[in-house]
């Protein structure tokens, strides 16, 4: 398979060759990579409890986002960046994983959940002030976001238990 | 560690391993990952809201709002959740009795996480006694700022020795 053998390339780079044959260099960009996951899921769900209104009531959506999604952004690029770096040393293998996919496709639709919150709501957020209530897409948003997170960290530890 | 000291800890694991409920939980494929799963979770909630409230202390997070209030919404969910995470650990120490209580990373984990929660009553125990204690423009923030990055360290730790349990194992 075409795609195989550019996996099989990217296997054989300088730095995927380090990481799969340095000990203590995959343990350390791996605990890098849960750190920033703990932080993105962990951030994400204060904006998911404020769209549900179940916590942070006393601040505007729109500043609450503000204020918060820089971290969650930030964490995720590094989750991002560990997460090649890991893929990269594994890279067949990973691919064909059926949970690495998994979590692929979730992350996909994480983003797709954000995208469309976005575009639909972009006029609205900013109206919403201190309302306690935000209308009720804005709070299926919020649950998807909460459920496909879950789900990619559960799809995540599960990479763990069927790679060998 | 002494010899008396590892020749109880042998003790107390073979004694845990052989017990009915250990041996359920080794044999049910689904509870160990099932059980880290919703550990890493609860990790998620724990760690986060720590976060936020040491970056508050520092100064760079909701720098306008009384740490009072930053404490009050976040407080609560370092506390609580730390009940899934006893629980969930519980379940895997008895799963896997030698796999934690013998292992250098859970033990450093462990003493790891009564500083952090030391620390975390600490930012609880100076807020209760100055209702101002993190705000800026209060004078000097020498304490708040280092119990913030000192939390920061121990919290990220936890979380590094938390993952170091699988290659010490």
């Amino acid at each position: 398979m075409e795609i195989d053998r550019a996996l099989g390339w990217l296997q054989t780079t300088a730095a995927a060759k380090a990481i799969s044959e340095n000990e203590i260099l995959f343990p350390w960009i791996e605990s890098v990579h849960v750190l920033a996951i703990v932080l993105v899921v962990g951030t994400i769900s204060i904006v998911d409890l404020r769209l549900l209104g179940m916590a942070s009531l006393d601040r505007a959506v729109s500043r609450l986002m503000h204020d918060v999604l820089p971290y969650t952004w930030a964490a995720f690029v590094i989750a991002a960046i560990t997460g090649l770096l890991m893929f990269s040393s594994d890279a067949v293998n990973y691919a064909h994983n059926f949970f690495f996919r998994g979590k692929l496709v979730l992350l996909a639709l994480a983003g797709l959940n954000m995208a469309v919150f976005h575009i639909v709501g972009v006029g609205d957020v900013a109206r919403w002030g201190t309302t306690r209530q935000t209308p009720l897409p804005a709070k299926a948003a919020a649950v998807v976001s909460l459920l496909v997170w879950i789900s990619v960290v559960t799809f995540g530890r599960g990479i763990g238990f069927t790679m060998h | 560690m002494s010899p008396a000291l590892t020749k109880s800890l042998n003790a107390i694991c073979a004694w845990i391993d052989q017990t009915p409920l250990s041996q359920a939980i080794q044999v049910t494929n689904w509870v160990v990952p099932t059980v880290q799963t919703v550990h890493i979770l609860a990790v998620a909630v724990v760690a986060s809201s720590a976060f936020m409230i040491d970056l508050r202390l520092i100064g760079v997070f909701w720098p306008d709002r009384p740490m009072k209030s930053v404490g009050s919404r976040f407080l609560p969910f370092v506390w609580w959740p730390l009940l899934v995470l006893f629980a969930t650990g519980a379940i895997m120490i008895i799963g896997e009795p030698a796999r934690s209580l013998k292992n250098p990373a859970f033990q450093l984990k462990m003493t790891l996480l009564v500083a952090a929660l030391v620390v975390t009553g600490l930012i609880q125990f100076f807020q209760r006694r100055d209702a101002g204690f993190g705000d800026l423009g209060r004078g000097p923030r020498a304490v708040a700022v280092t119990v913030a990055v000192v939390s920061l360290a121990l919290w990220t730790a936890i979380i590094f020795a938390g993952r170091w349990i699988a290659y010490y194992a």
